[in-house]
Order: structure tokens, then sequence, then C-alpha cells
């Protein structure tokens, strides 16, 4: 059987394109397997590593994953969860027990830890089949916000905001002093001591959204830093 | 063959086809497919949380399609009365059942995937285009899809086969009309609905037509993504 790849690395390919044939190949995140083919199901770039052949997608909306840190806001609030909007379809839930270290007496007044319309950083630790997302405030980063803006930026992008070993985020942070949080739904938290380190922080960010594909961001996100100083 | 269609085409030559992609700043996606002088622009808005909750289903998402002709669209110069109607009905439910059979939505259960399909401008071939639209702004969205989907019009026209008819060619008396929407790569079809009769090997015959075009239309539509997204991607 002939066993080869229909692509060049990092190539955008569009949804039903036939990256790879031959059994010789895994399909990773983003493909499936078809007989002998396999195929890309969204728009990204396309990537192999060793057998395992992926994709990267350039867009579409976040997809919830257990262990991942978002940035949320408190829409609902029951008498024993705390309901939260992350830009997802459906609210998630954090529990009595998840949110907060204290005792909480059953009938407290709740909006006295997270109030409606408060943000949170939290971490996702359960999404099941259904969609349902349990959310906890217990871990090392993990708070209510206060000060500073949010911005909101592509989700499929964030991975390449942080960068390797969080190289690109502590850059950004490095040079304008801001104190910065990326969930990974997409919303950013920026806050900096005066309001132009913002500005600058939210420039990088939206510089990094618009060139996400390119090769040698790193340098470029130096460049534009470092121009304005 | 000897024969020459109303505007001069070839059997099998599609209308001028052109797409873009990512033309509406706030849906979620969008696209423009233009087929001659049809115009079709779709835009997908979600995944949402689906209401009321009985439609939702919790093993995965649901795809709604509204399809519509604008007000001054009609080819004919006479005004198309807005909103809904028995025909955008239908036409909207074989759109969603087109597109359901190319897409993924186990992930997004409970949600629902709104997608908004607008006639600018009509010349037959309507629901064809919208598709191909609709299919555009679904991949633009970044919704999971196994296959791209593309649609055209292959009939009879005086007893020759030829595809993507227009207004004038179809409404010749023992014209076929026949609206075909396929998967781009394994060429399973997922939408055929005719006006008229026709034998069954001449069927097979339009068919094949409608394979050449659909690649045609798949070269256009992988062309309108790759453009919005920056070229080949190997800067």
């Amino acid at each position: 059987m002939t066993e080869e790849i229909l692509f060049k690395e990092k190539e955008i390919v569009i949804p039903g394109q036939v990256l790879a044939k031959g059994m010789g190949y895994v399909p990773g995140e983003g493909t499936f397997r078809e007989e002998d083919n396999i195929i890309a199901t969204q728009l990204g770039l396309a990537k192999v590593n060793g057998r395992l052949i992926k994709l990267v997608p350039l867009n579409g909306s976040y997809v919830p994953k257990e262990g991942d840190v978002v940035i949320g806001r408190i829409a609902e609030i029951t008498f024993s969860n705390w309901l939260i909007d992350f830009g997802f379809s459906n609210f998630a839930a954090i529990s009595l027990k998840d949110g907060s270290s204290d005792y909480i007496e059953k009938g407290a007044d709740l909006t006295k830890y997270y109030d409606y319309e408060d943000y949170v950083v939290t971490k996702i630790v359960n999404v099941t089949s259904s969609n349902m997302i349990d959310l906890t405030m217990k871990g090392p980063g993990l708070r209510k916000i206060t000060g500073g803006k949010i911005i909101e930026v592509t989700a499929s992008k964030v991975p390449r905001m942080i960068g390797k070993q969080a190289s690109m985020i502590n850059l950004i942070k490095e040079n304008t002093n801001c104190q910065i949080v990326i969930g990974q739904n997409g919303l950013v938290w920026i806050k900096g001591d005066k309001l132009a380190d913002e500005i600058r922080a939210t420039d990088a960010i939206m510089m990094i959204e618009e060139n996400a594909h390119i090769e040698g961001l790193t340098e470029k996100v130096k460049e534009f830093l470092g121009g304005k100083q | 063959m000897t024969f020459t269609r109303l505007d001069g085409r070839k059997p099998d030559e599609l209308r001028e086809l052109d797409a873009k992609v990512g033309i509406i700043p706030r849906a979620d996606g969008s696209a423009m497919f233009k087929m001659g002088k049809t115009i079709a622009i779709a835009a997908v808005y979600g995944p949402k949380e689906l209401y009321p909750k009985f439609l939702q289903d919790s093993t995965k998402g649901v795809l709604r399609c509204s399809y519509s002709m604008m007000a001054f669209s009609g080819s004919g110069g006479e005004r198309v009365r807005p909103g809904p109607s028995r025909r955008s009905k239908e036409i909207s439910w074989v759109t969603e059942n087109a597109l359901n059979s190319a897409l993924d939505l186990s992930k997004y259960a409970k949600s629902v995937i709104n997608v908004n399909i607008q006639l600018l401008q009509t010349d037959a071939g309507t629901r064809c285009a919208g598709i191909c639209a609709a299919a555009l702004a679904l991949a633009d969205a970044g919704i999971p899809m196994r296959d791209m989907v593309g649609a055209v019009a292959v009939g009879l026209y005086e007893g020759h086969p030829i595809v993507d008819l227009t207004k004038e060619e179809e409404d010749v008396e023992g014209a076929v009309d026949l609206a075909v929407a396929m998967l781009s790569r394994s060429k399973k079809l997922s939408l055929v609905q005719m006006d008229g009769k026709i034998e069954q090997e001449t069927m097979k015959k339009v068919l094949k037509l409608a394979e050449g075009a659909i690649d045609k239309i798949y070269v256009v539509q992988k062309k309108a993504l790759l453009e919005k997204y920056g070229g080949s991607g190997n800067e």
C-alpha cells in the first residue's frame, strides 16, 4: 500500500481535504480516518508529528476541556451554585464546595463571595458528554478579578499568545508591567498601574490575534513592544 | 453537440462563479456565493444554547437554517413578499438536511447553530447558491465538517443535459430542473429535488454532469477560504 502525505507542513487546509493516505498514519486532533484516508474536519494548519497527523484550527468557538483555566462572568446564582458564562453555549457551575474554602452555611447570601457580573479566573474540573460543566475556584491563581480590563480574542489562538513555556505572555508582561491572565476560552484580563501600559498590552495581544499564523511572531512582538518604549 | 444554450454557454459550463468568506464581521462565520446573477449570502451564529428547551439534543448539536429572498431580489423585477412563506420554509428544511450530513456536531450537545441565508439577487438556482454559501460560512465559523458541500442545478433543456440553469432555461416548456447537493469529496448526494420528468438513463447522465460541476465549485470554495486565511500558509 502506498503511504503519502498530501500537504506541506503548516499548510492551511479546509474541511474535507484529504491529508494523508495509508494506514501508517494516525489521525490526531481535528482529523479523522475514512478507509485509507486521513481527512481534515476544520479549517486550520496541518502538521505531522512522526506518524501522527493533526490540525491546529484557525477559527471556531471554544470547546471546554478538563483542566483548562478560563475567565468567566457570574451569570446566575442559585441556592447551591454560581453559574458562569464563559462564552460557551451552556453555563457552567461552581458548587459551594468548590467556590470557597470557607464553610458556607445553608441559605447564606452567596453574593458575598461572588456577586452577579463579577469576573472570575476558574478551572474546569469536569465536562460531561452532554456538556454539563463543573468548575472550581480552588487552585493556584484562581480568584475573583478586580480592576483592569477584559478583552476578547479567538480561542484557537490562545496557545500562540501564551507561547512555548509561556514565553510570549512573559515577554508582554515584562515589557508593559501589566498583570495578564489569558483564559483558554479567549477572554484576557489585563491590569496595569498606568492606563498607557494596559493599552500597550492590549495592542500587543491584538497584534498576535491578527498575525497568529505567521512564523517568527516573537520577534515581531518584541519589535512592536520595543518600538514604543 | 450542435445545440447552443440561450446565453451561449456549453452544456457543462457553469455561470461565472465567485465566492468570498468573512463578509459579515459580527457573525461567527459568513460567506457570499455568486453563480451568475444569483447571489447568496450566509451567516452562521453559534453554537449557542438552544431554546425552547425541548428542541435540545443531549447527544449532539442542532443545525437550524433559514432561507429568505430579499424583497428586491426577484429576477422579473417584481417585489418578493418578505417574510416566511411555504416555499422558503421548505428550502430552509432541505438546506438543513443537505448540510447536516456533512457536519459533525457531536461536540455541541444541547446547542444550536443558526445559519441565515439571504438572497440578494436571483436568477434560478437559489437554493444551490445558498447551500454553497452556507457550507463556506460553516467552515469559516470553525464548525467541524467531514466534507465540504457543493450544490448545483442540472437538468434538461430541449432534451439536452445541461448544468446550472438560468431562469429562462428552467421556464421553457418541458424543461427538467434538478437541484443537487453533493459532498465534494465522497460525491454522496445530500439533496435531490426535481421539477419535470426524466428517464432513468438521462438521470444518470445529468448526475454525472453535476459531479463535474461540484468539482469546479469546490475549487472556488477552497480558494475563497484560503484567501481569507492568508493564501497557502507557507510564509
